[in-house]
């Protein structure tokens, strides 16, 4: 998608967007065509966000927008002028781990590792949210973000730790 | 995707007027499922207009004690609002059985009554479809059906509109706020979405250039007795195969008031409130009453297939939906 386009007539379409992205704010000349996803991902080399699918079904693209969770390959870019987002890089780093990134480590949450940054942002989002209180509500709201490896067990006990907890993170 | 140009709308008039002046221009609310359909080249819009920065995002009460939803008020918000999940019950879990919670929280009120169907040829530019461009034929009577329709078809067009949301609207008989270059009206559910006939590209009676604005509900909800279930091929993230949305009002084990809808078995959610009259209130909340209803609430259904078993499926998942509404509540 991105830089794939002529020039000439796309240039023109393209929208003035701001965006602050893991704190750090932007103003981009987007083409209105480019998801979210794409953007993150080859606009701003932020490749922890995963493109499973592309079309909603899977969850591996999961990220924040103003700390709501949500599927960045049906966003448009431009469609998000002025919002905050929040990538897996954007809970924490290397040696600096936010809780639910730490957990998903102690809980071995993840096999293969694809899906773990949409499954942790999205588990991320849906204690913001606050309406899981069981396991199974955990597994209910997380249905979203498909595990190929079937790490869900795992994934459960990660998330059900940071839960018992009682903290939030991720953005406003 | 193919290119277009992308509006962020600062007025409803401004933005109706764009649609209707402009070939082939869009509304985008979410973008879940245009985004999406997009992506696959069913839909290519020249232009998008994006309606998220108009003033529909507020849930309010109607003076006649019913409830507005703005348009752009996401699934999750109606659905965890509180006056909608101690009010209308029925839709908060219509709601949650549909999607994931990522998508709930991106898709609009007005995006979900819009969205369009998942028949697998619909979505495949490779293969005929009569919705997709008129006139080409439908492979989905004798092919993949099975998440098809069972009531209403038509030689064009087996479609089912797959919607969870919009079958607790019909039971609860909402009504549609729209407006357009031509003014504004209000569209009652029932009305709202049509049956494929020989236009099966059409999906509702709206206009291309009207905008909805607000769903509004009636002042009953059927808090005290409703049930939705939605018979899927695994428990979550999955569309319905069937799914009833049943509510009931019942005094001293008579009923007084009821509203049935069934998804996933046709074009629009399957309503029918003169049978409702003649069959269920003034009658006994029970089993035999269900029954009779159910017959005849599905006269006519027809299999293609694949689908056959929406024929057993249906008539039993309706009587289980009003059997767990009447008894909601009650002590097990
Ligand atoms: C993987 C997946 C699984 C899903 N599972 C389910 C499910 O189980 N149950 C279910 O019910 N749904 C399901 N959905 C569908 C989802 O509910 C819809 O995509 C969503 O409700 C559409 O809302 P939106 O705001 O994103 O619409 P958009 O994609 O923005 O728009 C849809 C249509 O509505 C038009 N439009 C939008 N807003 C307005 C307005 N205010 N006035 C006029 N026109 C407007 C647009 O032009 C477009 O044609 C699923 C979707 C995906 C991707
Ligand atoms: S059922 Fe309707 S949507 Fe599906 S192939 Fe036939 S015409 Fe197209
Ligand atoms: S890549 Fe977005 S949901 Fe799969
Ligand atoms: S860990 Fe491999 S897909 Fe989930």
């Amino acid at each position: 998608m991105t830089g794939q386009q002529a020039l000439g007539e796309t240039a023109d379409l393209a929208v003035t967007t701001e965006m602050t992205v893991n704190g750090r704010s932007h103003t981009l000349q987007v083409e209105p065509w480019t998801s979210l996803l794409d953007l993150l991902r080859e606009g701003l080399q932020l490749t922890g966000s995963k493109k499973g699918c592309d079309h909603g079904q899977c969850g591996a693209c999961t990220v924040l927008v103003n700390g709501v969770r949500v599927n960045s390959c049906l966003c448009l870019a431009v469609m998000h002028d002025g919002d905050e987002v929040t990538t897996i890089e954007g809970l924490g780093s290397e040696g600096n781990l936010s809780p639910m990134q730490q957990s998903f480590v102690d809980h071995d949450g993840y096999q293969c590792g694809y899906c773990t940054p949409g499954q942790i942002c999205s588990a991320v989002g849906m204690l913001k949210e606050g309406h899981a209180k069981t396991e199974a509500d955990i597994r209910e709201q997380l249905s979203g973000n498909v595990c190929r490896c079937g790490a869900y067990p795992n994934i459960v006990a990660a998330v059900k730790h940071v839960m018992s907890m009682g903290q939030t993170e991720g953005g406003r | 995707m193919n290119n277009f140009q992308y509006v962020r709308a600062e007025g409803l008039d401004g933005a109706a007027r764009f649609v209707a002046g402009h070939a082939g221009a869009k509304f985008i609310g979410g973008g879940t499922n245009l985004v999406d359909l997009m992506k696959y080249n069913v839909e290519k819009p020249s232009a998008l207009v994006d309606l998220n920065r108009l003033s529909m995002h507020d849930v309010s009460e109607l003076p006649d004690g019913g409830l507005r939803i703005g348009a752009s008020v996401t699934n999750s918000d109606v659905a965890y609002h509180p006056t909608v999940s101690t009010h209308y019950p029925l839709l908060s879990r219509a709601i949650l059985a549909g999607a994931s919670a990522q998508l709930r929280n991106k898709a609009t009120t007005g995006g979900n009554l819009l969205q369009r169907t998942r028949c697998v040829y619909f979505y495949d530019t490779a293969t005929p479809c009569n919705k997709r461009e008129p006139g080409t034929g439908c492979p989905a009577k004798e092919g993949i059906n099975r998440t098809l329709a069972i009531l209403g078809t038509s030689v064009s067009c087996i479609a089912t509109h797959p919607s969870d949301m919009c079958v607790a609207l019909a039971a609860l008989g909402a009504v549609v706020q729209v407006t357009g270059p031509g003014g504004s009206r209000s569209i009652r559910f029932e009305e709202f979405h049509r049956l494929p006939g020989n236009h099966p590209e059409i999906d509702t009676t709206l206009a291309a250039d009207e905008i909805i604005t607000s769903v509004d509900l009636p002042k009953t909800g059927f808090a005290g007795h409703s049930a939705y279930i939605k018979v899927r091929d695994r428990q979550s993230y999955a569309f319905a195969l069937v799914s009833v949305a049943a509510g009931l009002e019942v005094t001293d084990g008579v009923i007084a008031e009821a509203g049935v809808a069934l998804g996933g078995v046709a074009h629009k959610p399957w309503r029918n409130s003169q049978l409702e009259q003649e069959l269920l209130i003034g009658k006994p909340a029970n089993r035999d009453t269900y029954h009779e209803f159910q017959r005849a609430l599905l006269v006519g259904a027809q299999g293609y297939g694949e689908n056959d078993f929406k024929l057993k499926l249906a008539p039993v998942t309706v009587v289980r939906a009003l059997e767990q509404a009447a008894h909601e509540g009650e002590q097990a």
